[in-house]
């Protein structure tokens, strides 16, 4: 067994589910999604024993490319990361119903597969198809079922399909040339590369351009927060949960190993920009109207002090990097998912519209908050790990990017119970607030769980992708 | 076994917790706060027989659970030490727990969500004993956090009053500004030591010389630390949110923004007193921030009408002694005032729970007066805690306030007179306070006056315990004596030196007696004497308005803080972003000649942008292979 039984359950999964019919479609694509979860888990146990479950093949000659699929701890977290997440989104939207059921699930579970795909792809060429690939059903998902003014979210989800298209062509050029040098894709091959500073320069900001777009790094995020406002929530769990930690995930495997003199050069400029956004996201969280906008800018908060990890080059800063990429992942499906919940009852983001839930509904109460407490960073949640360690990792380079990276301690906080305030508490709403469903709750217990378990007892991950890092690592600095 | 003790003392409160949390909606009231009493009882039981074993052969228990973070130079490990130091601060919070538990069972009677607030009140007690007996600054952090968050949970426990939600939001904001200090702290120990464990921190800096990194780092630490401290313990200028915490339920002020919460910053201090021993400089600091706060919140005590006001008021200016005292290396000092403050302030804060439950719901001393009749144990409870906080022989306020007296005389005088100053303030609005409260007419409505009764035994009993200790308290740091002295020995690098009385200290002590007499004297004459009532709140002019706004720090803060961020953000959502998304979108349409194509092809039709990409790709691909 090796990881492509993920990727064919996946891609089976999408084409089942398109046949399956609508009545049908969501159930069977949960049951292929939790196979290909028990898959990974498979894979996972296989791996940790000293198993061997990369796959290699060769696809075309000219030029030369192979289906050549790696597996480190690294990819596998990403991997569990995604697989562990699609059920959960899935199941999450049995509450909803959906126009074309089987195009959508179907869309989902290829969506799905072109991520998995590109966690573990070792080839340049494949792994820069499965990155586009991504893109496709994301956009029709977001184009068909989102919600709000048709050509307002036309508009939106087109800029942000051409803007992400825009910033990869930067990346195949740069691939291009890499290939044009090393005369194969294969990551290694890739990392043994004796490039020039110049050189490296341009390869590393052709990649940046792709990865700043997608994660997304200020100034280069205005697609986000309308496409996150105007996709239907599943979309924008998969955006905001999944898809931009590929984006964080291609720095740490593919910028920075394969351009580190560049890396090392700009390091202090990359942390700032990173920073900025944390800084940035936040104040912008500040005053958001909308519920979804509001999240989507602490997100972009989020993923800056990730990036910034990323850049320190350091084990501590990439290893933060990637539990703060989790449980960030968690979190933030289980809070849009909150935003979902409320908007299946009053119909409306707008948090103005909202308060006083809080008498009519404690259980979702309890369970939004402990959510918000996870976004904050408060110690005991997963969400903690990867920031404290991550800060850790930034306190050793410079005072200063500690100080200024820190202030999301206090403008998280600021943000994040202020919208919890205005929606949740209050005089007891005027408007009837029913009770979560079993469903619902089910979704929420278990992420919440998952941030309570690895927040405890985060040892099992980061002893995962440790070694994979380290060894990335040393090809930074080869 | 110890290792299952010590587990079952951290982990019955939350056992407690989680019990309320599932079933205590589903049991009688009576049965879910006996639940939450007794499982704190638990903990108290079982502090007695560590510290019992402690304080015999004066070995601490370390115990380590499993490993929890690990960054490249170290591992953190989730562990628990109780030392002496622990044990103390467990005792207390544990056994005032329990009577505050106990108390509230009455208190928190009409209210339909008893359950919740139970369950808050027994995880903050957890997350309290967590940060107590963590055996490292980051399981300490842990409880740090989480006793932060049941504040806030529980000064918005009437949620319905965003008013209240205010106060909470604005105390775990606050808080949070501290953390970042403590987190900043934390990062500069573990780059300097590579450990953040208390014992090997401790053993480590007592036997080496520093490297020049160590040697800049300590400073910067220890003051990060104290900023930490500054947010928890409420001192200048992070002090304005206690005030405003005073919204949650009275319990809730009584034990966590007076007994034991708001401690945790002398506690971290102390903890790490082999740090701060060698940064002269920063105990400095901490000395001058702990006097000003005294002095500042004294002041502001004296004009406040909210019987709750004039005690948080009078919390902060208390802690500010405890600083005062750490700033001079005199931890067992401030400790002894930490444990006797407790005892009082608890005594006090229930003890205006019970009036304000008899009043039904009021709190302006204006319209109080007289209550001495109707609430006999109240008065008299009260009255022993106020002359234990007024510092009167031969209450416990009196020995423990005497030694930081001593020690700020001996230090430097002038803080000596900020202190004095500030206690004789104390002895004066806790004066107005009962003579406002307990003297003279009844001021209220008539309705009111029908209904005054003396509160029942779940409530009067915790005062008289209180009350009690608050008259002996003094006696476990008797000069003489001096079993605390002793029973900290251990933790501390720096040995306390012991006061012989001489000459002195008596004169030291008479001239502390005198101040407190004088103004409990000033309020006499004022309050009995002038039969004098605070005026209107409109009514209030000149130097005591601004007093009486607290020298409008809060309106200083929103102005330079709060409007310009909230301006900043307003501009940055409405201006900059659209604008950003303009600018950098057309700069990438421009940069990439095929996205320009695209958008003149814009028709939606994204099958022929795909197309046109597909040829592009290819275009770019075979181009290579032609040139090779």
């Amino acid at each position: 067994m090796d990881v492509t039984t993920i990727l064919i359950l996946l891609l089976a999964g999408a084409v089942v589910t398109y046949f399956s019919g609508d009545k049908l479609a969501s159930k069977v694509a949960l049951i292929f999604s939790l196979g290909s979860l028990a898959a990974t888990l498979n894979l996972l146990s296989i791996y940790c024993n000293g198993g061997d479950i990369s796959f290699r093949a060769d696809w075309m000659d000219i030029p030369k490319v192979a289906l050549a699929f790696k597996a480190d701890g690294l990819s596998m977290v990403m991997v569990l990361l995604t697989t562990a997440l699609t059920p959960l989104i899935i199941f999450s939207s049995f509450g909803n119903s959906f126009n074309n059921a089987k195009n959508f699930y179907a869309l989902v579970l290829f969506m799905s597969f072109a991520m998995v795909g590109t966690f573990l792809a070792a080839d340049g060429l494949l792994y820069y198809v499965f990155w586009e690939l991504a893109l496709i059903p994301i956009y029709f998902i977001a184009l068909i079922w989102g919600n709000g003014d048709a050509e307002k979210r036309q508009k939106a989800v087109l800029k942000f399909f051409i803007y992400t298209l825009g910033g990869s062509l930067f990346m195949l050029i740069a691939f291009a040339y890499l290939y044009s040098k090393a005369n194969s894709f294969l990551i290694e091959d890739l990392y043994k590369l004796n490039l020039s500073a110049t050189e490296q320069c341009y390869i590393f900001f052709a990649f940046f351009l792709a990865y700043a777009i997608k994660i997304p790094l200020i100034p280069f995020h205005t697609w986000q927060a309308k496409v996150y406002q105007k996709a239907p929530t599943v979309g924008t769990m998969l955006l905001s949960g999944i898809m931009l930690k590929m984006g964080l995930y291609s720095v740490i495997r593919w910028q920075l190993p394969i351009a580190p003199l560049a890396a090392k050069q700009y390091m202090p400029v990359l942390i700032g920009l990173s920073i900025a956004g944390v800084i940035y996201g936040s104040v912008v969280a500040l005053r958001q109207k909308d519920l979804k906008k509001l999240l989507a800018y602490s997100s972009l908060a989020h993923v800056g002090l990730i990036a910034a990890g990323c850049y320190t080059l350091t084990i501590d800063g990439l290893s933060g990097a990637v539990s703060q990429m989790i449980a960030h992942g968690f979190v933030i499906v289980g809070l849009f998912f909150a935003a979902e919940i409320i908007f299946r009852r009053y119909e409306t983001y707008k948090i103005a519209e909202m308060g006083g839930i809080r008498t009519q509904t404690p259980k979702f109460t309890s369970m939004f908050m402990i959510m918000v407490l996870a976004s904050v960073a408060l110690p005991g949640t997963f969400n903690f790990v990867g920031e404290f360690t991550v800060l850790y990792s930034l306190s050793q380079i410079n005072i200063w990017f500690v100080i200024l990276g820190g202030t999301t301690i206090i403008l998280g906080a600021y943000y994040m119970l202020k919208m919890f305030q205005n929606t949740m508490l209050g005089e007891t709403n005027a408007k009837v607030f029913a009770d979560v469903t079993t469903n619902e709750t089910i979704t929420l217990v278990v992420i919440i769980g998952f941030l309570l378990f690895f927040g405890l007892y985060p040892k099992p991950i980061v002893d995962l992708v440790t070694p994979s890092l380290q060894e990335i690592l040393l090809n930074i600095n080869r | 076994m110890e290792k299952n003790l010590a587990l079952l003392l951290l982990l019955s409160p939350f056992a407690g917790f989680l019990f309320n949390v599932f079933f205590g909606k589903k049991v009688s009231k009576g049965i879910s706060g006996a639940i939450g009493t007794l499982t704190v009882l638990v903990s108290f039981l079982l502090s007695i027989c560590f510290f019992t074993q402690v304080n015999q052969n004066g070995k601490p228990f370390e115990i380590n659970l499993f490993d929890w973070i690990s960054v490249h130079n170290f591992k953190i490990s989730f562990g628990l030490l109780l030392d002496q130091l622990s044990l103390l601060w467990l005792l207390f919070v544990t056994g005032i727990g329990s009577l505050i538990h106990l108390y509230s069972i009455s208190y928190m009677h009409d209210d339909e969500n008893m359950h919740k607030f139970f369950a808050y009140l027994n995880l903050f007690v957890f997350f309290m004993i967590t940060l107590v007996i963590g055996s490292n600054l980051l399981v300490m952090f842990i409880g740090w956090e989480g006793v932060g968050l049941c504040s806030y949970l529980l000064i918005g426990f009437w949620y319905k009053n965003q008013d209240f939600n205010d106060a909470a939001k604005k105390a775990f904001i606050m808080n949070r500004i501290g953390d970042l200090g403590l987190l900043i702290g934390i990062f500069a120990l573990g780059a300097a030591f590579s450990t953040l464990d208390f014992t090997a921190m401790s053993s480590y800096i007592q036997g080496k010389e520093f490297t020049p990194f160590q040697a800049t780092l300590i400073p910067i630490a220890a003051f990060c630390l104290f900023i930490g401290a500054c947010g928890k313990s409420a001192q200048l200028p992070l002090f304005t949110w206690l005030p405003d915490a005073m919204a949650g339920p009275t319990p809730v002020s009584a034990l966590i923004h007076a007994a034991t919460m708001v401690t945790a910053g002398i506690f971290m201090v102390t903890r790490m007193n082999f740090l701060f021993d060698l940064t002269p400089e920063v105990q400095h600091i901490i000395a001058i921030v702990g006097g000003a706060t005294a002095l500042v919140a004294a002041s502001i005590g004296l004009l406040q009408n909210d019987i709750k006001k004039v005690l948080a008021y009078s919390t902060v200016s208390q802690l500010g002694l405890m600083f005062l005292a750490l700033g001079m290396g005199a931890y067992t000092v401030a400790v002894f005032h930490v444990i006797t403050h407790a005892f009082f302030k608890a005594c006090l804060f229930l003890g205006s729970g019970s009036v304000i439950h008899g009043l039904h719901g009021e709190q302006d001393m204006r319209k109080m007066g007289g209550l001495r009749k109707a609430m006999p144990i109240t008065f008299w409870t009260m009255m022993i805690s106020t002359l234990a906080i007024a510092g009167i022989f031969p209450f416990a306020g009196f020995w423990s306030k005497d030694e930081i007296l001593m020690v700020a005389f001996e230090h430097n005088k002038v803080l000596w007179i900020v202190a004095s100053i500030a206690s004789i303030m104390t002895a004066f609005y806790m004066f107005r306070l009962m003579y406002l409260t307990f003297f003279k007419e009844f001021r209220g409505t008539e309705e009111q006056k029908h209904h005054l009764h003396e509160s029942p035994s779940l409530i009067t009993i915790p005062l008289v315990i209180l009350a009690v200790l608050a008259l002996i308290g003094g006696t476990i740091n008797l000069p003489g004596s001096n079993w605390l002295n002793h029973f900290l020995e251990p933790i501390l690098t720096t040995k306390h030196e012991e006061h012989s009385l001489g000459a002195q200290e008596y004169m030291l002590m008479g001239i502390a007696l005198a101040g407190a007499v004088f103004g409990i004297l000033w309020a006499y004459s004022k309050y009995i004497k002038q039969e004098f009532v605070p005026s209107e709140d409109a009514d209030i002019k000149g130097f005591s308005k601004t007093i009486y706004h607290k020298y409008y720090v809060d309106e200083f803060y929103t102005f330079i803080i709060v409007r310009p961020l909230n301006s900043l953000s307003n501009f940055f959502r409405t201006t900059l972003e659209p604008a950003l998304g303009k600018v950098v979108f057309s700069f990438g349409t421009v940069a990439n000649g095929m996205a320009t194509q695209g958008k003149k092809l814009q028709t939606g039709s994204i099958g022929l942008y795909l197309f046109v990409f597909v040829i592009g790709v290819l275009a770019i691909i075979s181009y290579l292979f032609i040139v090779q």
